[in-house]
Parts: C-alpha cells; sequence; structure tokens
C-alpha cells in the first residue's frame, strides 16, 4: 500500500484515536502512517453488529414467548456464550444453561441473580425486564 | 509514582508493547517492525470445527504471548511472567512491580475496555497494554494501538485482567527483567532466528490449516460457503475474516506490511542477503490481501453475490498463497551474508 493511498474514512474508532498503518514512500520504503478508518472494514464490523441485533431480539422474543430465561437476552446482548457467562459468574456451565430456562430462572436466589448482574453489567431489575441502559 | 517510560503508539499491540517495554534496553533499535519480525509475528491459521462470536476462526499473526517471549529470548533477556489464581495477588504484585520501576506488559480481554468505542468492544482476550504508574486508585494505561495514555481505576483494570472466555489472561503479567543493553550483533542473530522460524511456521507445520497451505485451504472452502452456509452466513463469514485483516492492530493487509517493513529494516544490519527485495513481495501480498477485502465486502454489503463472486474470492487467496510460498522460499534459501 502506498502512503497517500492509506484510507481516511472516518470510523467510530476514529473519533477517538488514528491507527498506524504501514505503508511505502515514493522510494519504496516503509514509514507509518495514521489512518482513521477503512470503509471496508467499517461496514465489515456493520455487517458484525447487524447479526448480533438480529440475534438480541430473536432472543427477547423467546423470553417473552416463556421459552427462555432472560439471560439468554442479555448472553445475546453481551455477546457472551455459556462458557464466558460461567466463567464470570463462577457458576458451572450446566449450571447456566439450567438457569437459561425460565421455571428455573423464577426461583434464583437474589445472590444468584446478583452475580449474572454483575457479569452483564447490569442490576438485578433490569436484568428480570430485560432493560438495557446504553453505556 | 512515575516511571521513566514514554509511550508511543504502534500497529499491532503485542509487537507495540515488546518494543515500547525494550525501548530504554534497546536505545530505540527494537522498532515495532523488529519486534514483530524477530518474533516471528506473521502467520496465518484457520481453525476449523471452533467459532469466535459466531464465525470462522482465522487468525494472521502468531499465538498470543509468543512475540514478546521469542523476541526477548533471541535477545538474550530474561523475563519475568506471572500468572494470578487470585485478583488480590495479582493487584499487590503488579504494585509491587511499579514502586520497582518497572513498567509491565498486562493480557487483557477489550470487552470492558472502557476507553474502547463500544463497536469495537468484543470478547477478545489476548489484548496487551503497558501499566506505567498509579496516581491514587488509579492506573497509567499506555495501550500501543491508541495515539494518548489512558487512566484506568483498579476496578476497570482488574476486570479486564480477569477477563473470561478463551484466551482469559488471568492477570497474565510480563516484563524485562533487567536493562541489559543489545548490541548489533545480538540483533543480526535474532533477525536470522525470527525468519528462520516464521519460514517454518508459513511452510512446515503439517496439516493443511496453518501457513500457506491454511491460506490455500480457505480459499478452496470459501468457493464452497455460498452453497454450504447461504448467502447471508457466508458473508458474515467473510466479514469476519476481513476483520481479522485488517481491524486495529494489523498495520493494514492481515500483517504483511509490518512484515515487509520488519524485512527492509533487517535489511540494513544484514546487507547483500535481498532483504529489501524479498520485503516488496509481502507488500504485493499485503496489496493482494486488501484487494480481496474490496471484493469481500461487495458481497458482504450485498452488492454481489454469485457464485462466480465467491469463486472470484476463493482464488484471490489461492493466488496470495502462491505469492507467500515464493516469498518464504525465498527467504528459507538464504545463505547469510
Amino acid at each position: 500500500m502506498k502512503k497517500d493511498e492509506v484510507p481516511q474514512d472516518l470510523s467510530s474508532l476514529g473519533k477517538i484515536t488514528k491507527e498506524v498503518c504501514y505503508a511505502t514512500d515514493s522510494d519504496g520504503k516503509y514509514v507509518t502512517e495514521l489512518s482513521s478508518g477503512w470503509e471496508v472494514k467499517i461496514t465489515a464490523l456493520d455487517t458484525a453488529w447487524g447479526d448480533i441485533q438480529k440475534r438480541v431480539a430473536a432472543a427477547k422474543q423467546q423470553v417473552l414467548e416463556g421459552k427462555a430465561s432472560p439471560l439468554l437476552f442479555f448472553m445475546e446482548y453481551r455477546l457472551m456464550d455459556v462458557a464466558i457467562l460461567a466463567g464470570y459468574t463462577g457458576f458451572w456451565k450446566w449450571q447456566v444453561k439450567r438457569h437459561l430456562k425460565p421455571e428455573v430462572f423464577n426461583t434464583l436466589s437474589d445472590n444468584k441473580l446478583q452475580k449474572y448482574a454483575e457479569a452483564f453489567n447490569t442490576k438485578v431489575d433490569d436484568l428480570k425486564t430485560m432493560t438495557v441502559h446504553e453505556d | 509514582m512515575k516511571i521513566d517510560f514514554e509511550h508511543r503508539q504502534a500497529a499491532h499491540c503485542e509487537s507495540g508493547v515488546t518494543s515500547n517495554l525494550l525501548w530504554n534496553a534497546s536505545g530505540g533499535k527494537i522498532t515495532e517492525p523488529l519486534a514483530f519480525g524477530i518474533g516471528a509475528g506473521l502467520f496465518y491459521v484457520y481453525v476449523p470445527f471452533i467459532k469466535i462470536n459466531n464465525g470462522p476462526a482465522i487468525a494472521f499473526r502468531t499465538f498470543p504471548g509468543h512475540i514478546f517471549k521469542r523476541t526477548c529470548k533471541s535477545l538474550d533477556i530474561a523475563v519475568v511472567s506471572k500468572k494470578f489464581g487470585s485478583k488480590e495477588k495479582a493487584q499487590i504484585y503488579l504494585d509491587e512491580c511499579l514502586d520497582n520501576g518497572h513498567a509491565v506488559g498486562c493480557q487483557v480481554g477489550v470487552y470492558y475496555l472502557p476507553y474502547f468505542p463500544k463497536e469495537y468492544r468484543f470478547h477478545f482476550n489476548a489484548h496487551n497494554l503497558i501499566v506505567y504508574g498509579k496516581d491514587g486508585d488509579n492506573y497509567l494505561v499506555s495501550d500501543p494501538i491508541m495515539e494518548g495514555t489512558n487512566v484506568m481505576d483498579s476496578y476497570q483494570l482488574e476486570r479486564v485482567r480477569f477477563a473470561k472466555g478463551a484466551l482469559s489472561p488471568k492477570g497474565h503479567i510480563y516484563y524485562p527483567k533487567e536493562n541489559k543493553t543489545i548490541s548489533d550483533d545480538q540483533i543480526r542473530q535474532a533477525i536470522k532466528g525470527g525468519i528462520k522460524k516464521n519460514v517454518y511456521n508459513m511452510l512446515n507445520i503439517p496439516g493443511s490449516f496453518a501457513g500457506v497451505s491454511g491460506i490455500k485451504n480457505t480459499g478452496l472452502k470459501i468457493k464452497k460457503w455460498r452453497d454450504k452456509l447461504g448467502l447471508e452466513k457466508a458473508g458474515l463469514y467473510l466479514a469476519q475474516m476481513v476483520r481479522m485483516q485488517e481491524e486495529i492492530g494489523t498495520g493494514g493487509g492481515g500483517f504483511r506490511y509490518i512484515y515487509g517493513a520488519f524485512l527492509q529494516q533487517a535489511d540494513v544490519y544484514l546487507p547483500g542477503n535481498h532483504l529489501a527485495d524479498i520485503s516488496s513481495i509481502f507488500t504485493k501480498a499485503g496489496d493482494m490481501w486488501r484487494t480481496a477485502a474490496v471484493h469481500a465486502a461487495g458481497i458482504y454489503k450485498g452488492r454481489i453475490g454469485s457464485q462466480d463472486d465467491f469463486n472470484t474470492m476463493g482464488d484471490y487467496l489461492l493466488e496470495i498463497a502462491a505469492i507467500e510460498k515464493t516469498a518464504f522460499e525465498t527467504l528459507k534459501q538464504i545463505k547469510w551474508q
């Protein structure tokens, strides 16, 4: 890549920091050049988030239909799988899977709910009602 | 407490941390590209059967932690590297290091990294930053991919040092044990060693998932993605590949440009070995990766998406595999002058 071809499309990262790219100058010598983003990767990231939003919406629907507990919604919202959630809460994976059932979730102690709330960076009340605050 | 440490922005977190931690000892000689090349940072791997964020597990760089370890080892620098079961002990140890005047590298997860924009926060646990001081409850943080420095309170830092999931850092902390002078001759030997290791990783790992054969194999697989996964999911897979290739920390072109810069700098230490010429092959490879990314973007944006388009995408990778094979075979055949 030539130095003057380093793309400068503004990404959400570009608003906070430019990134270092390695590119060649007119003599073919490598130099560093700052880039504020590249449209190709901005759309790649948008594509990934579009998929995540679909998953979150599908999870919410499942919870509303009583097919899953609110944990499923927050797992999708926080991009977690069972293993990651087990890691953050200290529960076993099989326990997390059990807690994904609404009837089991409804019997969980405040103590256990608090662990989930912490893992999702939310509050117990918000956890139960699938309420999210932008952060 | 504040330590004599200067923040320098880099393209990639681990080679940036390595270069910055060795800056004083090397008198600024161990630049980011040198750290990347000596650490044999260039790689390609597509691990089948594993999914990351519901997409393919593809990496363009070597395993996390290897660049720092290998670079220090090649330069004969003793390393302190520790992981912790207890969060309290991890913090006490960090504070002791800072008290003793050591700036230290920390492996962290990016999901709860407060200064990253939300769009960039995934459960990726192999990010690296340097802690170089403490002010009350706040740690002074030098993240090499950022233009400036940042501050994190003890809870924020603990959270990312003990991020969970694949490659969880477990408080991993590392730093060079002493500020030893690095000689040019050591750098020359280290460059040769790094190239040799990288040649092995790209040409000689058995199986078809890693190195040049991994790129070829991915190219063949991509041609089948449209039928096998459906257009939407195939697009998501390509988007993930492009992110691994171009996202923050690669320097562009899936680290191929950093490696090109490494070979140019290596040429100054080891003239007469045509390293600068070989560098231009990596520039070409990087350019082709980016051309392929533009094509991939056409697919995940929905502008194109026929089987022919997937065939073209696969062919790009086959062509790249052939170019990188030539480049590494040329490096392999060097009789050092």
